[in-house]
């Protein structure tokens, strides 16, 4: 050993630019290189799944947010209404006669085929519009309905036309039909609308989100009105008055452990208490909230603390000094400057609870319900458990549909979150 | 007539604060100092109001029900009830429930319609009782408070006494809530072992939670063996930590010793919004392109992939797991000390060196912390494997055939009818059990080496 490096000890003779050394040189460089090339590969591909996701809803979303419509001419004949009874005329016979009307010279089972262009929802469309104006009666009602879902996907490019007919969702007749109205002008496609304000239905081209918007509104109202007060007492608590004892480290130790227990358990505790043993609505906003308030505690009583613990000592001596109480302390003086940060963390927390799927689910929130709820208490569908719903459903016209939906999900989170980064941004103090 | 009660309530409380304000003001004109300011006086009372006004409609709501139920069944005509078990007692107070609620199926029996009608009666005048009740104790508390309003009275240290008790309160609601999740997990899950021994549960290799119509059904039986669920779990976070640790790790360790501060900026917040993605996302991505992807992959190969393969979810959970696993590894390096690093530096070791020689080693305390913390987070995560994996327990680890986990089953068998009378619903709280005291333990391991290890530099 020393005889082959006797200089090495010292450096002062050894020689860098033998081989063995440039060697070794050359290899530790490259495992240098190696790692580096390591991170960025891993990042990359962590970037890559991000793209690939947020793409691959975006391309199939995209095309939910337009409805192929066709516009029809219905004769509203008094002797088919019955100016009497509007809604309760033989809306099916009316339409019926539009669509022969459109298609002149087609047979009857031809006809029905064609008649299959329309969603099942254009005859509720002019019974309603003929009911709120029933002057319309005996004139020609020019209406724009949505086509139904296969339709839609035809006139969107998703349905291969190339395909054999059996293998089809619409046949070489319909693809016809088809084909006439839109060289008649009669097809467009507008924006969906009806995505935003109608609730869900069976078909996909009726099928809209309102009741979800409605439903997680009213899930946040109470998961907001409960988990706030609730976390900044307990938060204040904890940090300033808790005496320094077993119960307060029990406590604290609780809300960490809390903080990681699935959210699939929470799910079976609402299912337990409080519809087993409360008996609250199944599948209520009341009750969603209240579960998801629990779940979102410990995170906004983690950040209160940590709001709180920003706010240097000096404030609290010198209110104390002057005469304050300790609780007007905190209240008059700690807590509004905390706020912004309290309310960062609620935002973020509320962020986590809107996206929070499994325990809804075990309460009863996706159930099918084709009507915005009007109370917190009547069951009602959220915007991830109507993903859930429509996720599940096997009508083509739903796939597009989910992405829409979980991108106007996203778009909700993204929101939130930057309200949270300008709150932090714009009201944040270094001390 | 809930909503009565809080409106009685809300005029009682508001009636109070300006009644003891005015006359707190009333004292203070006279010329006589306050101890407490008029504020205060108001405060009092409406605090005293509110609080138990809350307490006494909640403890209401959640006893009315039981206790009602209990007279009505007490009322039954002797002989009806004879012979049943617990069971079909709680399917005849189902009955008469909905007989109450206005939806009669059928022609039941003359004694179901009478208690029907002594429920619906017996409900409106609990309802009725909490009212009247409520107001009485608003306006007893009111008095109350009104007479204790004078010079001396401390109103503020009332106030604050009450204000103390709710936040004693509020830091308590986390109690509370593991109390009742332990409890209910507790209690349903002896119903269930009372129908299912536990070692059958434990041990058992067959899940097949049907329940039988008829008694003489093929497999009528049900089978509640936990181990193929188990296994499915343990498959799925096993094939998510191989993919996540390592991309987690190396992004990790580029960020925080290559990176020039201008990626950092960049690359973060991108990870940050992976980790916000809500998971049902995450689920609908491996049904829409990974599952479909591996398929075609795996038919190029001729290979046979299940539809709803372990490695589909897995690989969408390892995704959510990267950014979770990437932001601990961080946490880990950045907190060992700079000594630690400047002296290797200073020793000639090349940048990647110090890594991996020096701050790596000191760090994995911490690392294996977090990655113990994802192992939890990917045994307990519900919607990828709801949406992408499948619910035919198998016993298997091939990760392209279907298996199911604990999450997706406590799922599947809650979704729809939840009788709590039958071993299929009950199963899924034993389940939860599991799943419970598995995360817990894992938790608590995960908290303590992290913690542990930060003691050791600070």
């Amino acid at each position: 050993m020393t005889d082959t490096s006797p200089s090495s000890q010292t450096g002062a003779g050894f020689d860098w630019t033998s081989d063995a050394y440039r060697e070794r040189l050359r290899k530790r460089r490259r495992s240098e290189l190696l790692l580096r090339m390591a991170g960025l590969v891993s990042i990359s591909l962590a970037i890559g799944f991000l793209m690939l996701m947020l793409g691959s809803l975006a391309t199939t979303g995209y095309k939910a947010f337009t409805q192929t419509h066709v516009t029809i001419d219905v004769r509203l004949d008094p002797a088919l209404v019955d100016a009497e009874d509007v809604a309760g005329s033989n809306w099916r016979r009316v339409m019926q006669a539009a669509v022969a009307e459109m298609f002149p010279g087609l047979e009857d089972r031809a006809l029905r085929d064609v008649r299959a262009i329309l969603s099942d929802g254009a005859t509720f469309m002019v019974r309603d519009r003929v009911v709120a104006d029933p002057t319309l009666i005996g004139s020609v009602l020019t209406i724009r309905v949505p086509v139904s879902d296969p339709f839609d996907q035809l006139n969107k490019g998703t349905v291969d036309r190339n395909t054999p007919e059996a293998n089809r969702r619409v046949s070489d007749a319909q693809i016809a039909a088809f084909d006439q109205l839109v060289a008649a002008g009669r097809i467009s496609t507008p924006f969906n609308w009806a995505l935003f304000t109608s609730a869900d239905s069976r078909f996909p081209e009726l099928a809209g989100l309102k009741g979800a918007f409605v439903g997680t509104g009213y899930l946040l109202l109470v998961c907001f009105a409960i988990a706030l007060p609730v976390g900044i007492g307990a938060a204040i608590y904890l940090e300033e008055f808790a005496p320094k004892n077993r119960i307060s480290d029990l406590i604290e130790v609780n809300i960490n452990n809390l903080a990681a227990v699935p959210s699939v358990v929470f799910g079976l505790l609402a299912l337990a208490v409080f519809l087993n043993w409360f008996g609250l609505m199944r599948g209520s906003p009341l009750v969603g909230g209240l579960t998801l308030a629990l779940m979102s505690l410990p995170t906004i009583i983690i950040a209160t603390r940590a709001s709180l613990k920003a706010v240097p000592p000096s404030i609290r001596e010198a209110a104390l000094g002057i005469g304050a109480s300790r609780q007007q302390v905190v209240f008059h003086h700690v807590l509004p400057l905390a706020m912004p940060g309290i309310m960062t963390g609620t935002i973020i927390a509320m962020a986590q609870a809107i996206g929070e799927t499994a325990p809804l689910l075990l309460i009863g929130m996706n159930a099918f319900i084709t009507a915005a709820p009007s109370t917190p208490f009547e069951s009602a569908t959220t915007l991830p458990t109507q993903i859930f719903i429509w996720a599940d459903s096997p009508e083509r016209g739903f796939v597009s549909r989910t992405s829409a939906a979980i991108l106007v999900l996203l778009t909700i989170l993204v929101m939130m979150n930057a309200l949270a980064i300008w709150l932090r941004r714009r009201f944040e103090r270094r001390w | 007539m809930t909503t009565l009660a809080f409106l009685i309530l809300f005029a009682a409380v508001v009636i109070g604060y300006f009644l003891n304000r005015h006359a707190a003001a009333q004292i203070r004109a006279h010329g006589t100092r306050l101890h407490s300011l008029v504020g205060f006086h108001g405060l009092y009372s409406a605090l005293l109001i509110a609080v138990s006004g809350i307490v006494v409609i909640l403890l209401w709501l959640m006893l009315q029900g039981s206790v009602i139920d209990r007279s009505v069944m007490a009322s039954l005509p002797p002989g009806v009830l004879d012979g049943l078990d617990k069971g079909q007692t709680a399917l005849i107070l189902t009955e008469i429930k909905s007989i109450a609620r206005g939806q009669v199926f059928g022609t039941p029996e003359e004694w179901k319609l009478a208690a029907a009608e002594l429920l619906k009666e017996r409900t409106a005048a609990a309802r009725l009782a909490m009212v009247v009740i409520v107001a009485l104790m608003s306006i007893a508390l009111m008095v109350f408070a009104r007479t204790r309003v004078s010079a001396e009275f401390r109103a503020r240290h009332g106030v604050e006494r009450i204000i103390y008790g709710l936040m004693i309160f509020c830091s308590t609601v986390a109690i509370f809530t593991t109390i009742g999740i332990v409890l209910s997990l507790v209690f349903e899950s002896i119903k269930f072992f009372r129908m299912v021994p536990i070692q059958e549960f434990l041990f058992g290799l067959r899940w097949e939670p049907q329940i039988a119509i008829r008694a003489d059904q093929v497999a009528g039986q049900g089978a509640f063996g936990v181990l193929p669920v188990l296994l499915g779990s343990v498959v799925i976070m096993m094939i998510a930590l191989v993919v996540a640790v390592p991309i987690g790790l190396f992004a990790a360790i580029y960020l925080n010793e290559f990176a020039s501060p201008r990626t950092r900026n960049i690359v973060k917040p991108v990870l940050e919004i992976l980790a916000g993605v809500p998971t049902i996302v995450y689920g609908f991505f491996a049904i829409l392109i990974i599952a479909p992807f591996l398929r075609s992959t795996g038919a190029s190969l001729g290979l046979d992939v299940a539809p709803n393969t372990a490695l589909a979810a897995g690989v969408c959970m390892a995704i959510m797991l990267i950014p979770f696993i990437s932001s601990f590894t961080d946490d880990a390096l950045s907190a060992v000390p700079r000594a630690l690093s400047d002296g290797s530096l200073a020793l000639g070791a090349t940048r990647g060196e110090t890594m991996m020689k020096v701050l790596f080693p000191a760090a994995i305390p911490g690392i294996v912390g977090g990655i113990l913390l994802a192992v939890s987070r990917a045994i307990g995560e519900t919607m990828i494997v709801v949406m992408a994996a499948g619910i035919i327990a198998k016993l298997t680890i091939n990760p392209l055939d279907t298996v199911t986990t604990v999450t997706v089953q406590i799922v599947t068998l809650l979704i729809g009818d939840t009788e709590f009378d039958n071993p299929k619903t009950l199963a899924a709280f034993a389940l939860g059990m599991l799943l419970f005291v598995v995360t817990l333990f894992i938790n608590i391991l995960a908290l303590r080496i992290v913690r542990k290890y930060r003691e050791l530099y600070d």
